[in-house]
């Protein structure tokens, strides 16, 4: 074992730094320092996308053959700590992280070579059409249907907390095809065309003040068989594969790092009218943290590499990463005292200019602190994760 | 970059594992404790013919110059077996003391012996109960020629009662917090002038005060500044400490899960229940957290002084968490039989709260780690 980076390694953070002192633009970075939601906007990440994608480096974890950089364990986590320190804006996570890798293993031959080269080039904007409003935590109960009719499916039913719903083109969703007794084998994976006719969206708006979430309705919408993943009724176990990857792969201690450094920055600046009290063990506690997570994320990115999937671990990654996130608002809260009780209703907070009440560097604290709370529900609440820990991980 | 482990070192994993399994059940254990010495010669010889005792030790000084990983795995399956045998005071700490200030025939005098199992060696360092990792030394070393004289009190000397020789620190200046005059010595543990109180620790190893009175000792190396070296393997110290903990909460977590699966009450076993499911859940990922730790601190073991010692006081507060952590619930969720003496539950737990404890408290280490922070602080 060895942590350091060898020579060519360290050619390449140069490489990935000189890139980014390149295109990272101060509007991205501000967009993305005044994002309070989970999930960016395309009006934030759009450039910083666009010159990943010339350069091949929008999808570090892709195999080459998919049009990845086909990069080692060491290159990504360099990549994505470079990119997290200079504060660069997270690309949509839908497409890279989550329905791409399910197209990979799982995918038609059309599916891979039609779908994968616009999640690279950013021409498809995905979101997860997975929970509903009678199946949260309980995904298998969902009662979205799709009957098939000659070469379509026609899909009847809604999906619930949407992200991105309003922004994107595509959807991949779980729906029922078969009532079995045990449900989650009449689940399929589909691939719907959110401009197909009936298909509407409402918008849900979080205690943060942010329009991230949706509900999406689907009224006879017509999915053709070529967009069903895999088997019919085996959609389940995509859907377990693509949540692995959602909760696990990716470095959230590079993010989380980030964070906690711009708080310690807003500490600095604040020399005229400081927080009271010592808030330098929070810190240290928070830092240590993110310091083990991130060691939890270089093991499993070797396991990845060498071929295996996350397993049991992505949950440890989801609970600690989301927990460690909420502890990093909580103190950014604290920081700033007086000033957290001041709401800002305008949103996008990066649209705004400098008639604000609060400077910049405070303006988003309030609203990640609440959009934060939704960080261990979402993807597989907190509770969830210790029940997949229990039965995966240790037998029980 | 790469953090997998060498074939070397999976082996060493395999081989120590199977030796506490065969050679250090908690039988055997209980009766070493309750022997009259208190720990096993034998066991000591076989870690010598396993090669364990040079472990840490270069080449050249008939060891096998391992790194801090390949250390903590041994470690790990030590802490599994509870084992009481001096490894962390005699073939680390002394070992690498001696290999960081020893002048070439000291180490060779000293190295070799310890590799072959022939010398057992504590380091007598803690003057005061309440500073685990003293700054300040108040024992005094004056020179007559080549010799050496020290006098001054040490405190918790970890595995004392059976050395036969001790490292010890002592200042050689007359200025309490002059740092750069601390040294270490090389005391005969049968010198004139030493007066040892042996006593139990709760775990079941043995410590000493020792009184130095004028005692005979020899410079371990040249007349200069040993503090950084000190620093330097108590961090190390820390790393292997903290593998320790993961073998007690490990073998603590599996004993957990495999009593709640086979103890029945109200009709069903007791791992039935989402609180106890639960609850072992929280255990795992804390321990998953402090194996990270423990690991980040041992590949940062030779790092820049900062670094490093960031890196152990970030493991030692990972793990002294997680072992408090797992040490209760293991003992709570085993119920009334947690809190006997007759199972080995309560021995990890005695265990694991007093490598809480040894070089600095979790609370200690996240002050120290907490200096770097301190431009944040403007208290009122």
């Amino acid at each position: 074992m060895d942590l350091g980076f060898s020579r060519d390694e360290l050619a390449f953070r140069d490489e990935v730094r000189e890139f980014i002192a390149q295109h990272l633009t101060e509007m991205a970075k501000r967009g993305q320092s005044l994002t309070a939601a989970s999930t960016t906007e395309p009006d934030v990440f759009k450039s910083w996308h666009a010159a990943l994608y010339r350069r091949g480096w929008v999808a570090p974890y892709w195999p080459k053959e998919y049009g990845g950089p086909g990069w080692t364990p060491a290159q990504r986590y360099i990549f994505e700590s470079e990119s997290a320190r200079a504060g660069a804006p997270r690309l949509s996570p839908f497409g890279i992280q989550m329905v791409g890798p399910v197209l990979m293993k799982y995918g038609s031959g059309w599916q891979k070579e039609y779908y994968l080269p616009r999640i690279l080039s950013g021409e498809d904007l995905w979101c997860q059409g997975y929970s509903e409003p009678g199946a949260g935590s309980d995904l298998a109960s969902l009662s979205t249907r799709a009957t098939r009719d000659g070469d379509h499916y026609v899909v009847n039913g809604s999906k619930i907390w949407t992200t991105h719903a309003h922004f994107a083109n595509r959807m991949f969703a779980l729906v029922r095809t078969a009532n079995t007794p045990k449900r989650q084998e009449g689940i399929s994976f589909l691939l719907v065309d959110m401009n197909s006719a009936g298909v509407s969206t409402r918008p849900i708006i979080t205690i943060g003040g942010d329009h991230e979430c949706n509900q999406v309705f689907l009224d006879d919408v017509l999915v053709p068989v070529r967009d069903r993943v895999g088997e019919e009724n085996k959609g389940w176990t995509y859907a377990k594969y693509l949540l692995e990857f959602e909760r696990g792969a990716g470095f959230r201690a590079a993010r989380l790092r980030r964070q906690l450094s711009t708080l310690y920055d807003l500490v600095r600046r604040k020399k005229n009218s400081p927080p009271r009290g010592d808030f330098s063990e929070r810190f240290s506690e928070i830092e240590i943290d993110i310091d083990a997570l991130e060691f939890i994320e270089l093991k499993l990115l070797s396991t990845i590499q060498s071929g295996g999937s996350p397993g049991a671990t992505s949950s440890v990654l989801k609970l600690r990463g989301t927990q460690i996130y909420q502890s990093i608002t909580r103190l950014g809260i604290d920081l700033i005292g007086y000033n957290a009780l001041i709401w800002e209703p305008r949103r996008p907070l990066y649209e705004i200019g400098g008639d604000a009440v609060l400077p910049d560097e405070e303006l988003a604290i309030l609203a990640m602190h609440l959009d934060g709370r939704a960080h261990t529900i979402f993807g597989g609440a907190a509770e969830i994760q210790h029940e997949i820990i229990a039965k995966r991980l240790l037998d029980l | 970059m790469d953090l997998t482990l060498t074939d070397e070192q999976k082996l060493i994993g395999e081989a120590a594992n199977s030796f506490i399994a065969d050679q250090y059940s908690f039988e055997a254990r209980r009766a070493i404790v309750a022997s009259d010495a208190g720990f096993s010669r034998e066991i000591w010889a076989d870690f010598a013919s396993l090669g364990w005792l040079g472990l840490a030790i270069r080449e050249e000084f008939g060891g096998s110059g391992a790194d801090a990983v390949t250390l903590g795995i041994l470690m790990e399956a030590l802490g599994r077996g509870l084992v009481v045998e001096p490894y962390l005071a005699t073939a680390v700490v002394a070992a690498k003391l001696i290999d960081g200030l020893g002048s070439k025939d000291q180490r060779k005098a000293l190295l070799e012996v310890i590799a072959e199992g022939k010398s057992i060696i504590a380091f007598a360092h803690v003057e005061d109960a309440n500073v685990p990792l003293p700054r300040d030394i108040e024992t005094m070393a004056c020179s007559d020629g080549d010799q050496w004289r020290i006098s001054g009190q040490k405190c918790l000397v970890f595995s004392a009662p059976w050395a036969d020789t001790l490292l010890v620190t002592a200042r050689a200046s007359d200025d309490p917090h002059d740092r750069s005059s601390i040294r270490v010595f090389v005391v005969s543990a049968s010198a004139s002038g030493i007066r040892t109180s042996p006593y139990l620790l709760l775990d079941g190893s043995r410590a000493a005060n020792i009184a130095f009175d004028n005692a005979p000792a020899t410079l371990l190396g040249r007349n200069e500044n040993a503090a950084g070296e000190i620093d330097a393997v108590s961090d190390l110290a820390i790393a292997a400490l903290c593998f320790e903990a993961i073998g007690c909460m490990q073998a603590l977590l599996d004993d957990t899960i495999a009593y709640t699966k086979t103890r029945i009450q109200f009709g069903k076993p007791i791992a039935a229940n989402q609180v106890l499911r639960h609850r072992m859940a929280s255990m795992a990922v804390q321990l998953e957290e402090a194996r990270a730790s423990a690991l980040r601190a041992a590949l940062m073991a030779t790092d820049a002084p900062e670094r490093r010692a960031r890196a152990a006081s970030g493991a030692k507060l990972k793990v002294g968490r997680a072992g408090r952590f797992i040490s209760e619930q293991a003992v709570q969720l085993h119920g009334a039989m947690g809190v006997t003496d007759e199972l080995n539950v309560g021995a990890y737990f005695k265990r694991l709260m007093a490598i809480e404890t040894m070089f600095g408290s979790p609370d200690m280490h996240l002050r120290n780690h907490a200096r770097a922070w301190q431009g944040a602080k403007r208290t009122r």
